[in-house]
């Protein structure tokens, strides 16, 4: 209790933190502060009074920034300078997209990279140990962006087997509920659904492969050393010497105690991997935050650019200290060596 | 014994297997009746009397609209639109319209016609460019780049009703090319009532951005950067064999437009670049269709800086460049050279049009005389997007920079964003530039009143920012003579005329092209604008 807390105080004030650094931006983009803030270029003197008068800029930098922290509880996130659309149904359009990204790409690394780690690691030192660490380091020195044009190559250009850009062929005309395809596809009532979730997962295998790789190798070398300490440890041996066979060992002891050192790397990989999918989506026309965020950056967009930094950067932020908890609950040996260090 | 790897590795091939299955497993859109058109970029807006660019055009004019005449792209005729038929008076001053009666305009979520299209219509479309105390004239803008740089709304003396399906429009002068004007993609008919409805709701800029009209297709949706969604109008009052749905996937890159042609995410796109044209032409599952294009890619001096001020100047510069490598290097020979505004298609081509040829020594000698310092330095805009009448306008400037460097001239190449481009443009703030311009109508004043004449440079047609009252006097001649053969002959003054001023330097036109998948069928090139996809039909495999 006295854990969460903790880790509940340090979430509410890196929130804040974030949420003052967001609210200075506008400061420092150059340009008109009005139209940073509110996307839109007053065309008149009357008009620019007016807003001036929503976002409270004549009144003090204090009121201003209540102004802020209430709007944004209100999905009033203000309108972008472009096209004057609404930030708050943009973000919540494309950040669906991201976080199916990643999910996929986490879910696949943790399927394949896992295992394959603990098994080059009980059985380290033979020829498909080699090939693994061979491979893992191979995949996690590739460049993503490098790797997604290869796939792009061999898998859409020479052999068309799949396609190259989006979540799903526009022609499927699926309704946005949820945001996330296969969901809003389960939910719509168009007539072709099969070849829907058919397309939709072809539009899949290629960026989540493109993500994934790197983050396998990763998975795949921590297990991998993880499994190796754990099945040197005196209490191996001891249950080793008590006539355990190997499948018991790994399982009552190996397993739980090599996976916990795991955990918290997951947590550092969330930033890198939000940051490769980002990468991923420019490449493969992915209509989630990162096209969306580096599209604003393009045109200087810079209320969406703005909202768009937050967005992410809380996303991170959030799921690093909801695993580190995790991590320490799960793990209460760590509690008092390393409780300074977060 | 402990069998995991083994286990894990069966199944690991298993699902190797079932993956390499499943990726061939093409998903079937057969039983979608759709296509998609990879478009370069996003639509200014809905409304193309606001916007001169094709993409404008492309998005919105032959799909949400119709005018009241329309060109055949086979011939350019002029042929009935929403208008059955019209009636030029003795005079050529007064134009009657017998409209089209049971036109319906789009129901969509957003708005519910009661009536169908009439005269108020017509009445609506035309004096919201033309009256500037119109309501609506200011929304959006106030800007119809297209009628203001013909000056049209000055020509119009009325535009009346007669009865609930005939309008009579009243000119203060003859001007033969109005009928053609007219049947541009920018004379397009929007809903009065639609426009009466948003009014009163207190949106009025609605009407610009969840289109209303009568054409072939509805609006549905428009992302910004992903697509934009039309539907096909069911009661539309021509028969069309065009697909129940229209996508635009909005790809800004050409390669990438050409890679989704490649994987048939796109069914069509828009410009290919000149250096796939030839892949496509070897590839049995897409096709290319040519036709002679009605553009110009120029050189355009802004003659309102000095030394751009000074003809000889001007003809020194035009002098010192290579057109023929040029039109080799940049157009890769898909295009003619150039020697006056107008292309060989438009029936005011004068094929014995005196032109400069390439003499930098005369360049070097003519510059001295006009007192040009060596190690003069200019500026080059090259525009950022590809047209075709100017493939790689970047390219075209290096070469031109080599050429000037030759002559002891250098230059300083600059590019924007497309859209801040034309708006610098517009202000004037360049020395040279090099742009072109695809003709919206057959007639030959379509190319020499928007790029050369006075009241075309606050419209920002006029690249070169040149006045000249004896060219305007010619283009307006030009106009109150019904008779083809004594145009042509007023537009060949104009010609040596523009060959002794030297505001531009044509140099190409340019071949258009549209890539498309094979089994997309009964595409049509449309010399005179936006791209039309109502008699477009796929093809099953």
């Amino acid at each position: 209790m006295k854990l969460f807390i903790r880790y509940l105080n340090l979430m509410v004030v890196t929130i804040f933190i974030l949420i003052v650094l967001s609210f200075f931006l506008p400061f420092l983009f150059p340009g008109d502060l009005l139209t940073n803030i509110s996307g839109i270029v007053a065309q008149s003197a009357d008009q620019r009074t007016a807003l001036e008068q929503v976002y409270k800029l004549d009144q003090s930098i204090f009121h201003q920034f209540i102004f802020y922290i209430e709007s944004l509880l209100n999905s009033n996130w203000g309108v972008s300078t472009n096209d004057q659309s609404n930030l708050y149904q943009e973000v919540s359009l494309a950040f669906p997209a991201t976080l199916e990204l990643v999910g996929y790409a986490l879910l696949v690394s943790i399927i394949i990279g896992i295992p394959i780690g603990f098994i080059s690691g009980l059985k380290n030192h033979n020829p498909f140990d080699f090939s693994v660490v061979t491979f893992s380091m191979v995949g996690y020195s590739f460049p993503v962006f490098w790797l997604a044009l290869i796939f792009i190559t061999i898998f859409c250009l020479q052999l068309e087997w799949l396609p190259i850009s989006g979540r799903i062929d526009l022609l499927f005309d699926v309704p946005v509920e949820t945001g996330f395809i296969l969901l809003d596809i389960a939910r719509s009532d168009i007539p072709n659904k099969p070849d829907a979730y058919l397309d939709a997962l072809h539009h899949l295998i290629l960026p989540t492969a493109s993500v994934a790789i790197v983050t396998t190798a990763l998975f795949i070398r921590f297990t991998r050393r993880s499994i190796m300490d754990v099945m040197d440890k005196g209490y191996i041996i001891a249950a080793k010497s008590r006539g355990f066979t190997q499948r018991q060992i790994f399982f009552k002891h190996g397993l739980k105690n090599a996976l916990l050192p795991i955990l918290p790397i997951l947590a550092l990989q969330i930033s890198t991997l939000i940051t490769n999918v980002m990468i991923i989506e420019t490449i493969f026309s992915w209509p989630g935050i990162g096209r969306w965020l580096i599209q604003a950056i393009y045109q200087q967009d810079y209320p969406a650019i703005r909202i768009g930094m937050l967005i992410v950067s809380l996303f991170v932020m959030a799921m690093t200290i909801t695993i580190e908890f995790i991590t320490r609950a799960m793990n209460p040996a760590r509690e008092r060596a390393e409780s300074a260090a977060v | 014994m402990f069998h995991a790897p083994l286990v894990f590795a069966r199944w690991l091939c298993l699902s190797l297997i079932s993956l390499t299955l499943f990726a061939c497993a093409k998903p079937s859109l057969d039983s979608i009746n759709a296509m998609t058109f990879c478009s370069e970029s996003n639509p200014g807006s809905f409304n193309p009397q606001l916007d001169t660019s094709s993409t404008t055009a492309d998005a919105s004019a032959h799909q949400i609209y119709d005018r009241l005449l329309e060109f055949n792209p086979s011939n350019g005729l002029i042929e009935p639109g929403l208008a059955s038929s019209w009636l030029v008076s003795e005079d050529g001053l007064t134009y009657t319209f017998q409209l089209r009666r049971g036109v319906q305009f789009h129901t969509t979520p957003y708005f519910t016609p009661t009536r169908t299209f009439n005269a108020d219509d017509v009445i609506f479309s035309i004096d919201r460019w033309r009256n500037s105390f119109h309501p609506y004239h200011d929304v959006g803008g106030g800007n119809y780049p297209y009628f203001d740089s013909l000056n049209l709304s000055e020509r119009i003396k009325s535009v009346e009703r007669i009865n609930g399906y005939r309008v009579e429009i009243t000119l203060y002068i003859p001007d033969s090319s109005f009928l053609a004007n007219l049947a541009t993609d920018f004379s397009v008919i929007l809903s009065e009532e639609y426009a009466i409805t948003l009014m009163a709701d207190g949106r009025p800029a609605d009407l610009d951005r969840f289109p209303i009209g009568t054409g072939p297709y509805k609006f549905r949706e428009f992302r910004q950067n992903q697509h934009i969604r039309f539907e096909r109008h069911a009661d539309y009052f021509l028969p069309t064999t065009g697909p129940q749905q229209l996508v635009f996937d909005i790809t800004a890159k050409g390669s990438l437009r050409m890679a989704k042609l490649i994987t048939g995410e796109c069914d069509a796109v828009a410009f290919a670049s000149q250096s796939d044209l030839a892949v496509i032409e070897e590839r049995e599952d897409l096709t290319l269709l040519e036709k002679p294009g009605l553009n110009v890619g120029f050189w355009a001096f802004n003659t309102s800086k000095p030394p751009f001020d000074n003809p000889n100047v001007r003809r020194a510069l035009a002098l010192a460049i290579d057109k023929t490598s040029l039109l080799d290097a940049v157009y890769l020979g898909q295009a003619t050279r150039a020697k006056s505004l107008v292309p060989s298609a438009s029936w005011a081509y004068q094929a014995n049009a005196k032109e400069l040829g390439y003499n930098p020594v005369r360049a070097r000698e003519l510059l001295d005389q006009e007192g040009v310092p060596f190690n003069f330095t200019m500026n080059v805009w090259a525009m950022p997007v590809q047209r075709a009448y100017n493939p790689n306008a970047m390219k075209m400037a290096q070469l031109i920079k080599s050429y000037l460097a030759d002559v002891g001239i250098n230059v300083n190449i600059v590019s924007y964003d497309w859209n801040i481009f034309r708006e610098n443009l517009r202000m004037g703030l360049h020395d040279s530039v090099l742009i072109g311009w695809n003709a919206d109508n057959g007639d030959p004043d379509n190319f020499y009143r928007p790029l050369l004449t006075c009241d075309a440079i606050p419209s920002g047609t006029n690249r070169a920012m040149w006045c000249n009252p004896q060219y305007d006097a010619l283009v307006e001649q030009a106009l109150l003579i019904d008779d083809f053969d004594a145009r042509t002959l007023i537009y060949h003054q104009a010609n040596t005329l523009l060959f002794e001023e030297m505001p531009l330097v044509p140099i190409a036109h340019a071949f258009q092209y549209q890539a498309l998948r094979s089994e997309i069928k009964n595409m049509q090139i449309n010399p005179f604008g936006g791209i039309r996809f109502d008699s477009v039909e796929r093809q099953a495999q």
